[in-house]
């Protein structure tokens, strides 16, 4: 990640471009990404061996349209290890409690097999204030 | 062939008790029934956090939330919704300016939850800050520096009535203001991030989830107060929030949004980490900035305050890492967008860490105002094994018991205080009716009793004496006289002890006695009663 020191404009400009491609999740090329919790509590669930697992996995099967990303904790701790799995065609999903034996399942039931795994879908825990449009708390009249 | 929509149910505990599972499989059946298996999938979910609504049933894609679905309405969900298109909208969620129906974001404005200081964690990449700019980061710091004055700051925090989050809930624009007034050729601005309450990790999510939000702020504190050094004081023992610290610093200055300069504004502002070796008491400001000069970390007296004789003795601005992680989006959509959350004296939201006897637990993040009660039973799904609510300790060692009387009570910090307990930085521990609270008050003293510094003597020995009677009160040797002496040095020691950790040790066991005095009484043998009725 060579980067110059940038001006304003230059700023700017980078956050508009990268502002689409984290809305939608959509990395370069890629059409499926998967976001591992990866807090320390995520961490102290599984959640490296749910990754490796995961990396092992898209490997068997060639998959190499997926990203895979790692972010802090979502709040969901009884739940961890955490996923978020987003693809064209399919609702975002959360996981929870995804063991290495469950990364197996989202990979050949919900990317290949493009349905969802039962027992392990969670809620996020709230609106995103940045984007999801008026908030009932902050924004009615 | 993929299908083209899925009925999720909710499993959580509350919702099977009302019959979710019997509606689980009258839907399965209904779908079989109408030749839909190849088009719908049904699928049980965790908990949707929102119990008091359940059984509760959300479709997707078309992302309609049904709400206190019964068995019986299977067939009229299954037959309209899933085989005609139709949503069945006797059944979906409403709430005033809420129609759940299509958009994923506004229906999960049911949940109880507001996330502001915890608004990317979870969702970007900390390691990337491009994905941090991508979301509106760093996009205060840009008005900050090239639209509006640090006068206009002070005033944009005064209006958003943001107060300290680590627990004392000083005005966060007031504070600031004292060091922009103060004169002085060095000024400093420093993060507390020194969190030692047990059972409490918001700082550590934050810096690991969202570490840039807090740098833009202490940029921001920066150029406000005209200081242009910053130090994290973080414990060592956050290995990964100081890695992605670190990362994050680097990444920054790369990019040119810290370091000389910043952004061609001709303000400069460089940050450094200090590693706690993980002395409590270092969580306190004067002996935190003590600890950062390479000093033994013992608590001084104030005033002066450090935001006029600080770090070296020089003006510091010092704050928490919430208080720091909401600052971006106070100055990105205006001071009186987050005062609209929160009530009369606690505007914006708290993080929350929600522990122990509770089903889900986790890290929330809640409008100021919100009640015990939703936190425990609609964000925490309840107590595990249906057992019977005792109390929640909240603050912490400096903090105190909650009983069930007052769980309806509305959370903030006048009211926590009100209650004998106090906001601390954010630990939420539930007890049911299986916990001891002379154990649950021991467990504290003894922590504080370790934590002590022992530089003032209210702390050092009265911390001790209290410790020593809850001792002799958990094994059955106490007397009534004992509960009473414990009161005494408790207030002793709130009266007169030097910093902050000594006035408020004795908290646990005060609110303890307050709230569940008989079962301290319970505890001393018979014959040792004086006042046996």
């Amino acid at each position: 990640m060579a980067q110059e020191k940038m001006t304003l404009d230059e700023l700017r400009k980078l956050r508009d471009e990268k502002k689409h491609a984290v809305a939608v999740r959509d990395s370069a090329g890629k059409t499926v990404d998967i976001t591992v919790g990866m807090g320390t509590s995520g961490i102290a669930s599984g959640a490296k061996e749910t990754l490796q697992a995961l990396v092992a996995e898209l490997e068997k099967h060639k998959l190499t349209n997926v990203a895979v990303r790692q972010s802090g904790g979502l709040g969901l701790e009884h739940a961890e290890p955490t996923m978020e799995v987003r693809m064209p065609d399919m609702p975002p999903v959360i996981y929870g409690r995804v063991t290495p034996d469950v990364v197996r399942r989202i990979v050949n039931h919900h990317i290949i097999g493009r349905e969802l795994v039962d027992e392990h879908i969670y809620d996020r825990p709230a609106a995103d204030i940045l984007y999801a449009g008026d908030h009932p708390i902050v924004d009615g009249e | 062939m993929p299908y083209a929509n899925f009925c999720l149910i909710c499993r959580g505990t509350a919702c099977e008790s009302s019959k979710a599972d019997v509606l689980y499989d009258e839907i399965k059946q209904y779908v079989a029934a109408n030749n839909l298996s190849e088009q719908v999938q049904v699928l049980r979910t965790g908990c949707f956090g929102f119990c008091e609504q359940g059984p509760i049933v959300k479709v997707l894609p078309d992302e309609a939330f049904y709400v206190q679905v019964k068995p019986e309405d299977a067939e009229e969900l299954v037959t309209e919704h899933l085989l005609k298109g139709r949503p069945v909208e006797r059944l979906i969620y409403r709430e005033p300016g809420v129609h759940a129906l299509g958009n994923i974001d506004q229906i999960s404005f049911y949940q109880k939850q507001f996330r502001i200081a915890l608004r990317n964690c979870g969702f970007i990449d900390p390691e990337n800050i491009e994905e941090y700019i991508a979301r509106e980061g760093y996009v205060a710091l840009e008005r900050v520096l090239f639209e509006i004055s640090p006068d206009d700051v002070l005033k944009e925090l005064e209006t958003s009535g943001l107060r300290g989050r680590g627990g004392g809930g000083y005005p966060t624009w007031r504070k600031w203001k004292h060091t922009k007034e103060a004169v002085a050729d060095q000024k400093y601005v420093v993060m507390n991030a020194d969190e030692g309450d047990p059972g409490a990790y918001m700082d550590r999510s934050l810096l690991e989830g969202d570490p840039h939000s807090v740098l833009e702020a202490m940029a921001i504190a920066g150029y406000t107060t005209g200081a242009d050094t910053g130090f994290v004081y973080v414990r060592a023992e956050y290995p990964l929030a100081i890695k992605r610290l670190r990362t994050a610093i680097a990444q920054a200055e790369e990019y040119g949004v810290l370091g000389d300069n910043i952004l061609g504004s001709g303000f400069s502002f460089t940050i450094e980490i200090r590693l706690g070796a993980g002395a409590f008491v270092c969580g306190e400001e004067t002996a935190l900035l003590l600890s950062i000069q390479g000093e033994r970390g013992t608590p001084v007296q104030r005033p002066p305050y450090p935001a006029v004789k600080g770090l070296w003795g020089k003006p510091t601005v010092i704050n928490n890492v919430e208080t720091f992680a909401s600052i971006p989006v106070i100055l990105t959509k205006g001071g009186a967008w987050f005062a609209k959350v929160g009530t009369e004296t606690s505007k914006g939201t708290k993080v929350f860490a929600l522990t122990g006897k509770v089903r889900n637990t986790g890290l929330i993040e809640v409008p100021m105002g919100i009640t015990l009660r939703d936190v425990v039973y609609s964000i925490g799904g309840g107590i595990p094994g249906d057992k019977k609510f005792k109390a929640v300790q909240s603050g912490g060692p400096s903090g105190g018991m909650i009983s069930s009387e007052n769980l309806d009570t509305e959370i903030d910090y006048e009211t926590l205080t009100a209650l004998g307990s106090m906001m601390g930085s954010g630990g939420l521990i539930v007890m049911d009716e299986d916990d001891s609270m002379v154990d649950v008050a021991r467990f504290y003293l003894d922590f504080t009793v370790e934590e002590s510094c022992g530089k003032c003597v209210p702390c050092r020995v009265g911390g001790r004496q209290i410790l020593h009677l809850l001792q002799k009160i958990a094994d059955g040797k106490g007397t009534t006289e004992d509960i009473d002496r414990i009161e005494e040095i408790g207030k002793t020691m709130k009266a007169s002890s030097l910093c902050g950790l000594g006035k408020t040790a004795a908290s646990p066991a005060l609110s303890a006695i307050r709230y569940f005095r008989q079962e301290f009484i319970d505890a001393i043998p018979a014959d040792a009663k004086e006042d046996a009725v």
